[in-house]
């Protein structure tokens, strides 16, 4: 095996084995192991595998692993063929649609399946989308661009700084509407960012992702990516929204403003949820219906201002029974700026932290508070502890939960490094951030119907 | 006409797919139990298939999502969660399924895979909410003995099951699956193509079965095993016939798929005779309905009342070739009429060689002629459905007799229950599988090999001449338990209850036999039902002679116990007071012959009594009392 090859995943005898036959990935090879013979094509090794088996696919179109040991001989009886993916033709673009921008962050929204060695390869030139979504030829006349290929989870501030700009800039280029397909695992923080970053837009922009990967037929891609290019294109909304699932039924697709929505189940369909709100609309059967009155409206005339600025010495500090107060002292002596604290209840911390705090409020941290029971409204007039605090002057987060909280304290301090402009600025309401009444809905993923219709 | 199926190369490969009875489905910890209820969940959802870049996409499967099939799923808690509902990732591969694989497979003498990669093969009807079938190969290239030929096995693969159809909506546009059976793990095991007649397909499908329940670990009863059949001829086409549930009826479905291949290579050769070639079959389709205006027949008249339409296509020279008879109650009209009812969801066709029918009258024939331009040397096929399902349907059935001016089409078909096979969709491509990245390859390490080689049941020899020493069987009796697969319960009947092994050897095997010939659903009672019946028997409680009884309605009344049996019977047994009082009359009755016969009234009396207490008492009872009073 050539030292190219290597970063097909295989190691120890099994690399040194295939290397002696001048095996590669690809190459059909026959496998002889006690008695028995294997026949097929070489497939690349999963990373986190041993370096004692060789993957064969047999031409029945399964995959084995055959243990490799002194005693076994492996022979290359053909070349392989490398995978083609052959893009289909662009469709014609249809003057008379609005014009879409799908911005990649790196989750693989489309792609397709090499079956020959399982390869699975994004999707994501415009005539890739198209083959794989052509119903996207009907809705809008599309422009793609990569901007990132990170997982989400290895998203940061810096990140979110540069998708404003690029949303921006097409923005600023006629876009009648921006879509960025993006992993789900950090979509909501991504999606509170550019609410804050992209204020007055006169256009959507709809974040959309999957919860099943799109290399599979069940795959919610598809559904989520068009609903996100009609909400894009077509809502009379213009506001940082998320696309997913409403239910796990494949019928319709929740529009939730980006700083009202959190990820709320590992794996469901439907794992986005409103917190503290309702989905500001819903796209179903290709329309999109609004669900709510109070919404930014779309206009072109509109100015779009961007403040893509966001701070990270931010730090988020969960209290449990038994916090190390010594944790908040860290992070003030490590330069912090802000911290918030993700309280119980009403919105308490207990008296053993105070000191830390006040410590930390009077070097000039900017310290605001959240409750992890995520749903409801923080309160700390009710009991002594939420006094004290805010005595302290610890900033009560109000109706947002700490996600969004710290998304919006991170922006803050890069708009600002005087504590008092910064308090002033986390108690506006930027983004629809805050609610000012609680309404009587559902919460939680529980007590929702798992029934789709 | 008996036919020489050495002469016209028939080859037949099997495949037995069996559910496997473990604790919990494949890749979660839900019970693989079925319901019947009004499901708890439904949701919704639509397939989209995945393009590979050969572009190798199932045809069928394309064609639907192209016309929106959806699939509106149906759960129960009991039964399934999240993983089923494709909203979970699957969890590590059920260890147990994997040992049950292994130790068939090593009684079929193969060899097991040292790393079992699960794979993903791609399906699209609907039946699996991932849109793929995960499945993995455990063991392959074995071997197993039928009479004195080997039979070379190609692979044991642990696989899935799929969700089960439950009807469709809206015109075919939406199936509905329950997704109860779908996870229960299958064991798929296939042989090469080696089998060479109808019976000896049976023979072998049989020996595979004993094997598989020889495992102890396998389902019973109808739906649980699955028996697939590569059938092919010279000249003729390899056809994948799915679904045959009865092993008695492999040998017939072979047999009418041979008939079938013939009488299709048959009709090619008078198409070609009468020099019709495929390019005079035009997708000329031509609207009817002007002639059916004031049609009697009902069929016609319900679609044009909706404001449907009655579609028509010529095709030339095909005058009396749709009636030819290919297997029983199927001509060559039906093969187009399949077609047409997979690609354009109608409910069936007319055709001219059935004609005058249906309240079509010959006059109505005659215009419709007319109309698509059509002598009495071809034949005219007509639908009445929507514009849509109607083009669909004739463009299926002008492809389908274009296809059999070159013969015989390979097809994915099914089996019926009278040996007859319908066409169920196209054969698929290659096999479209791609590996399973939620699930770790599985490591089968010497030592759990080592421990199935140590447990592997007992061979059937051997077990019979186990059982003839343990049991006092006779031969016979023995042999036939074994084959019946009820030795473990028969021991376990055994060692539960004072019944002699004989009697419960004959209950197995005879009894339930003859009840399964009178139409009882004999896998409808547990185990543990039949065990339950001997040790009443061995108790007192219940006369042996009603075993078969309480067995009956057992199986009919899935629900219910034994007690219950017994009560709606009336089988309860007479306690010996009660019995004094019916043999007292029967010999107060019978006075005179016993003076006239003596002691050789007995059997006289014997009968009598036994005639009004038979299953309620115990025939030795009875005898002992008579003869006390006969003394």
């Amino acid at each position: 095996m050539s030292e190219k090859a290597e970063s097909s995943g295989y190691k120890g005898e099994a690399l040194n084995a295939l290397r002696k036959a001048q095996c590669q990935v690809g190459d059909i090879i026959r496998v002889t192991s006690k008695g028995k013979i294997y026949e097929g094509i070489l497939i690349p090794r999963s990373e986190t595998g041993d370096g004692k088996h060789v993957v064969v696919k047999l031409k029945s179109g399964y995959n084995v692993g055959v243990r490799i040991t002194p005693n076994v001989k492996i022979e290359k009886i053909g070349k392989g063929t490398k995978p083609a993916f052959a893009s289909p033709p662009l469709p014609e673009q249809k003057p008379e649609l609005p014009k879409a921008v799908i911005l990649s962050t790196g989750g693989t929204i489309a792609s397709r399946v090499d079956y020959r060695t399982g390869a699975v390869r994004s999707a994501l030139s415009a005539s890739d989308l198209y083959g794989v979504v052509p119903e996207l030829a009907d809705i809008a006349r599309v422009k793609t661009e990569i901007v990132f290929s990170l997982y989400s989870e290895n998203l940061t501030p810096q990140h979110w700084s540069q998708l404003a700009q690029k949303a921006a800039e097409h923005i600023a280029q006629g876009a009648d509407g921006v879509v960025i397909a993006h992993g789900t695992d950090t979509m909501a923080y991504t999606a509170a960012a550019l609410s804050f970053a992209l204020q007055n837009p006169p256009v959507p922009v709809i974040l959309v992702g999957a919860q099943r990967s799109s290399d599979r037929p069940s795959s919610d891609a598809a559904t989520n990516l068009i609903a996100a290019v009609q909400a894009a294109t077509r809502a009379p909304f213009a506001e940082v929204a998320i696309a997913m699932h409403e239910t796990v039924s494949d019928t319709s697709i929740a529009i939730t403003r980006g700083t009202k929505v959190r990820k709320c189940h590992t794996s469901r369909r439907d794992t986005f949820k409103p917190v503290n709100a309702t989905p500001i609309a819903r796209v179903s059967n290709g329309e999109v219906t609004m669900l709510t009155g109070e919404y930014q409206k779309r206009d072109s005339a509109k100015k779009l201002i961007l403040k893509p600025k966001f701070s990270s010495e931010v730090a988020l500090v969960k209290f449990y029974p038994g916090l190390d107060p010594a944790v908040i002292d860290w992070y003030v002596e490590k330069g912090c700026k802000g911290i918030l604290l993700e309280g119980t209840g009403l919105g308490h911390v207990s008296k053993y932290c105070f000191d830390a705090i006040r410590n930390a409020v009077n070097r000039g941290v900017v310290v605001a508070l959240a409750s992890q029971c995520i749903w409801g409204r923080v309160n700390m007039n009710v009991y002594d502890t939420g006094r004290d605090l805010l005595a302290l002057g610890v900033i009560p987060s109000d109706d947002m939960f700490p996600e969004t909280a710290l998304v919006k304290l991170m922006w803050v301090l890069g708009q600002t490094s005087d504590a008092a402009e910064a308090k002033t600025l986390l108690k506006a309401n930027i983004a629809g951030e805050f609610s000012q009444r609680t309404m009587p809905d559902k919460f939680g993923v529980e007590g929702e119907d798992s029934d789709g219709n | 006409m008996a036919i020489d199926y050495a002469k016209i190369g028939l080859k037949v490969g099997l495949e037995i797919h069996q559910q496997l009875n473990t604790k919990a489905k494949l890749f979660c910890s839900c019970p693989p139990a079925l319901f019947k209820e009004e499901p708890q969940i439904t949701f919704l959802r639509r397939l989209r298939p995945t393009q590979s870049e050969l572009g190798q996409v199932d045809p069928a499967a394309f064609f639907e999502f192209q016309k929106g099939m959806r699939i509106l799923y149906e759960a129960n808690r009991a039964t399934s969660c999240l993983v089923e509902m494709d909203e979970e990732p699957p969890h590590p591969l059920n260890m147990e399924a994997v040992e049950v694989v292994l130790t068939a497979a090593l009684m079929m003498n193969m060899q097991p895979i040292d790393e079992v990669h699960v794979m993903r093969k791609t399906v699209i009807d609907g039946s699996n909410t991932t849109g793929f079938q995960r499945t993995c190969i455990i063991a392959s290239d074995g071997w197993i003995k039928v009479g004195e030929k080997t039979i070379p096995m190609q692979a044991a693969s642990l696989e899935e099951d799929a969700a089960r159809k439950t009807g469709e909506e809206d015109a075919g546009k939406t199936i509905r699956y329950r997704i109860d059976r779908l996870g229960i793990p299958l064991i798929e095991v296939a042989t090469a193509p080696v089998i060479y007649s109808p019976a000896e397909a049976q023979e072998v499908a049989l020996a595979i079965g004993m094997i598989l329940r020889d495992t102890g670990k396998v389902m019973r009863g109808l739906g649980t095993i699955r028996q697939d059949l590569n059938v092919s001829i010279s000249n003729g086409a390899l056809m994948e016939i799915k679904g045959v549930q009865e092993l008695d009826l492999i040998a017939k479905v072979v047999e009418y798929e041979v008939r079938r291949q013939l009488g299709l290579l048959q009709v090619k050769e008078e198409l070609n005779s009468r020099g019709v070639k495929a390019e005079d079959l035009q997708q000329e389709f031509v609207d009817a309905s002007a002639v059916f205006q004031q049609t009697k027949c009902k069929v016609i008249r319900k679609a044009m009342d909706k404001g449907q339409m009655v579609l028509a296509v010529k095709l030339p020279k095909f005058g009396g070739i749709l009636k030819r008879e290919l297997m029983p109650g199927f001509r060559v009209g039906t093969e187009l009429s399949d077609r047409a009812k997979f690609w354009g969801r109608v409910g069936g066709i007319f055709h001219t060689d059935e004609m005058p029918n249906y309240g079509i009258t010959v006059e109505e024939v005659e215009a419709l002629r007319k109309t698509v331009g059509a002598g009495n040397e071809d034949a005219v096929v007509f639908v009445a459905d929507t514009s849509e399902n109607a083009h669909d349907a004739l463009k299926a059935v002008v492809e389908r007799a274009q296809e059999a001016i070159a013969g015989v089409p390979a097809e994915t078909r099914t089996a019926k229950e009278d040996g007859t096979t319908r066409y169920m969709r196209p054969r698929p491509g290659a096999a479209r599988m791609y590996p399973e990245t939620d699930i770790p390859p599985v490591l089968l390490t010497s030592e759990l090999m080592e421990k199935i080689r140590a447990n592997l049941p007992e061979p059937g020899e051997k077990k019979v001449a186990r059982l003839m020493k343990e049991y006092s069987l006779n031969e016979k009796l023995a042999k036939q338990v074994v084959d019946s697969g009820y030795a473990a319960l028969l021991e376990n009947i055994v060692k539960a209850s004072s019944v002699s092994a004989t009697t419960v050897a004959a209950f197995l095997t005879e009894t339930l036999k003859a009840l399964k010939r009178d139409g009882v659903q004999v896998e409808n009672v547990a185990d543990e039902q039949v065990l339950e019946i001997f040790r009443a028997v061995g108790a007192g409680e219940l006369a042996k002679e009603a075993a078969a009884d309480v067995f009956a309605w057992l199986s009919k009344h899935e629900d219910k116990s034994l007690n219950d049996a017994v009560e709606n019977l009336g089988l309860r047994l007479l306690s010996k007071e009660e019995l004094e009082v019916i043999v007292d009359r029967v010999v107060a009755e019978n006075k005179r012959s016993i003076e006239e016969l003596g002691n050789k009234a007995f059997g006289l009396l014997m009968g009598a009594v036994m005639k009004e207490v038979r299953g309620k008492a115990d025939p030795d009872l009875v005898a002992r009392l008579l003869r006390q009073r006969l003394r």
